[in-house]
């Protein structure tokens, strides 16, 4: 049995008339590992998650998942996969176990309705009706009916989008027990920081297509610094190449109204800074600093923010 | 197997009879509002005595006193005295049937066109007559029946029970399963390994949970409020019934199958049912319309399932009799259920 959860090689997808959703996308998943599909709205995770369980047809590529294809082994192979699509509403005259009841007659080998509802932590809306859970206990309703399949394999879009901090972090809890569960997950997020927490590789996509690979800190590291600058000066900005000689700075990037300068030794880059700016009699009107995060990957790579989309 | 409760298809129709349970205004729409629709139509159209027809006479005309109270007198007619002009303006708006000016010779005022008219023309002139000194040649005796089955309330309730069941058909299907899509329920289930032809029948097994309790309401309620007859057999009432309520739960699927919106399917519906409630013989015989039509009406599910309903419940006709409303039924329902399971889209 190889030991690939999902190969994909050179997905193409197109709407008509001129959207291209996925331009030659490449993914391999390994068994057992937690992987994240990270980028923007638009860039295609939703479009590669719904090919990749069959969904959606593609233009171009080939698909492998467990092993198998759509094509040959189809039906069996909706036997092992589990899902949480985005923006799916259960029906709301139904109660949390009914819902999961249904779901649950659909596998011929599933798991416990109770064990999958004690996984989410939703003993307690047993019996409420769908209308009357919060937007957090919805989203977890969603990953129960995706662990009744007892599933090799589970996809997650966008579990959190839309979510307070608390029933983010509540949902973070249950996919980090999958995980150390040895599960398969596939998630997709627009959200750095859930990337970051969750996944053992990660995997940015940008305009239909890979643009990085690695485990998160792999990816931080790729920066070659640690800390991100960010200043700006009342008039008057420094140039991209007054900065760049100084020590500790590995990479300047000039924004519409402040410097952002990518360090290796905080310590270091900010006092001799500080010595540039008073020489050129200029004073800061904003200075921060922080720990490189994949957000800080993505706008290297792109030159956007995530959230731009 | 415990742990599946039954299996996915079991499980999809308790889905949607769940649903239509907790929803009052759902129960409202198929068991209450039919029941109340039959009960307004059939109080406005219940069977009267036959009723006066109104004549006017024309006052201050020779000897109109005379004419008056002679026509006061006769059965049938109610008569007002008007002044010209008064008796000219009811004529025109239909307040009266006819206008008699008393004189030498008298003179009726009415419209040939109008039924009543020449029904108050015949009676006013036998009245005048007979008053006059004419004497009848024959006698003549009248036995009057009123025979059950030939009412328009009998015609009525099996129209309204046909009518009931294609709109929960068409209501009932297709807003559920367009509001399932909307809300990407379709998708989700579409990843799961639910086999699809069994979403679809679940629908028209949900259906006929209710139909059973629907057609009850209106038959009963038209046998014992109304004395409706029934005079056919069980069997062959159940059998018009489910099929009928099976090929427009199939029109239902098929009006379901590609939109989108409440609005969108909400449009096709009527598109589908308005024709058949003006053509169908639900408030009155399809026959009134012209011959040239008659073929087409009768190729309509509904016509075959109010003529199929008629001939059961008022003829007695058996299950050998309605064959052929049957196979129109169930060539509808066959062929809208294969047409919208090719084109079911799913997101």
């Amino acid at each position: 049995m190889s030991d690939l959860a999902i190969s994909c090689r050179g997905l193409v997808k197109r709407y008509p008339p001129d959207v291209i959703a996925l331009d030659g996308l490449d993914l391999e998943v390994r068994r057992g590992e937690c992987f994240g599909l990270l980028g923007p709205n638009g860039a295609g995770k939703t479009t590669t998650v719904e090919i990749l369980q069959g969904l959606t047809a593609r233009d171009a590529g080939a698909v492998e998942v467990l092993g198998q294809t759509w094509e040959r082994n189809g039906h069996a192979l909706r036997e092992r996969l589990g899902t949480a699509l985005q923006e799916t509403r259960f029906p709301d005259k139904l109660t949390v176990i009914e819902v999961l009841r249904l779901f649950r007659s659909f596998y011929k080998e599933g798991t416990d309705i109770d064990r999958a509802l004690a996984q989410v932590n939703l003993q307690e809306k047993r019996n409420a009706r769908v209308t009357q859970l919060s937007g957090g206990q919805h989203q977890r309703l969603a990953v129960a009916t995706a662990l009744v399949a007892d599933p090799e394999l589970l996809f997650l879009d966008e579990p959190t989008a839309g979510l307070d901090p608390q029933a983010r972090r509540g949902l973070w809890d249950i996919i980090l027990d999958l995980r150390s569960r040895g599960r398969t997950v596939l998630l997709t997020t627009h959200y750095m920081d859930e990337a970051e927490r969750l996944c053992d590789r990660v995997a940015i996509v940008d305009h239909g297509k890979v643009i990085a690979l690695g485990t998160p800190r792999e990816l931080i590291a790729g920066l070659g610094a640690e800390h991100v600058v960010e200043f700006a000066v009342e008039d008057g900005m420094p140039s991209v190449a007054d900065l760049e000689p100084l020590p500790g700075v590995r990479a300047v990037r000039a924004e519409t109204s402040a410097m952002r300068l990518t360090v290796t030794r905080v310590h270091e880059a900010v006092p001799a800074l500080m010595g540039l700016l008073r020489d050129r009699e200029l004073t800061l009107s904003q200075l921060a600093t922080h720990h490189a995060t994949l957000e800080d990957v993505f706008l290297q790579l792109t030159g956007r923010s995530l959230r731009d989309g | 197997m415990a742990e599946r409760h039954g299996g996915p298809l079991v499980q999809l129709t308790l889905w949607r009879v769940r649903e239509l349970l907790r929803e009052p205004e759902a129960v409202f729409w198929v068991f209450a509002f039919p029941v109340l629709l039959a009960l307004a139509l059939g109080l406005a159209f219940k069977n009267r005595g036959p009723q006066a027809i109104t004549v006017g006479v024309v006052e201050g005309t020779a000897d109109w006193v005379e004419v008056e109270r002679v026509l006061g007198e006769a059965d049938g007619i109610r008569a007002e005295a008007l002044s010209a002009g008064e008796g000219a303006r009811r004529l025109r708006t239909g307040r009266i049937a006819l206008l008699v000016t008393p004189g030498e010779p008298i003179t009726f005022t009415f419209d040939e066109t109008r039924e009543e008219s020449g029904l108050a023309r015949m009676l006013v002139n036998n009245a005048l007559q007979e008053a006059g000194g004419r004497h009848d040649v024959r006698e003549v005796r009248e036995v009057r029946v009123t025979e059950k089955g030939s009412r328009y309330i009998d015609f009525l309730i099996p129209g309204l029970l046909g009518l009931n069941i294609m709109g929960t058909g068409l209501w009932g299907i297709g807003f559920g399963l367009v509001r399932t899509r909307k809300n990407g329920l379709l998708k989700r289930l579409l990843a799961s390994p639910m086999p699809k032809s069994q979403l679809l029948l679940s629908q028209i097994l949900a259906r006929l949970v209710f139909l059973v309790l629907e057609v009850a309401a209106v038959v009963l309620f038209g046998i014992f409020v109304f004395g409706v007859p029934f005079r056919g057999g069980l069997i062959a009432f159940l059998a018009v019934v489910f099929i009928g309520a099976t090929a427009f739960s199939g029109l239902g699927l098929l009006v379901a199958a590609r939109a989108r919106t409440i609005e969108g399917v909400s449009g096709l519906m009527n598109l589908v049912m308005v024709p058949m409630w003006i053509f169908s013989g639900v408030f009155f015989a399809w026959a009134n319309f012209p011959d040239a039509m008659h073929l087409y009406i009768q190729m309509l599910p509904l016509t075959a399932l109010n003529d199929a309903l008629r001939a059961v419940m008022l003829d007695g006709t058996g299950l050998g009799g309605i064959l052929g409303w049957l196979g129109i039924l169930a060539a509808w329902g066959v062929a809208s259920f294969a047409v919208a399971l090719r084109l079911f889209r799913w997101s």
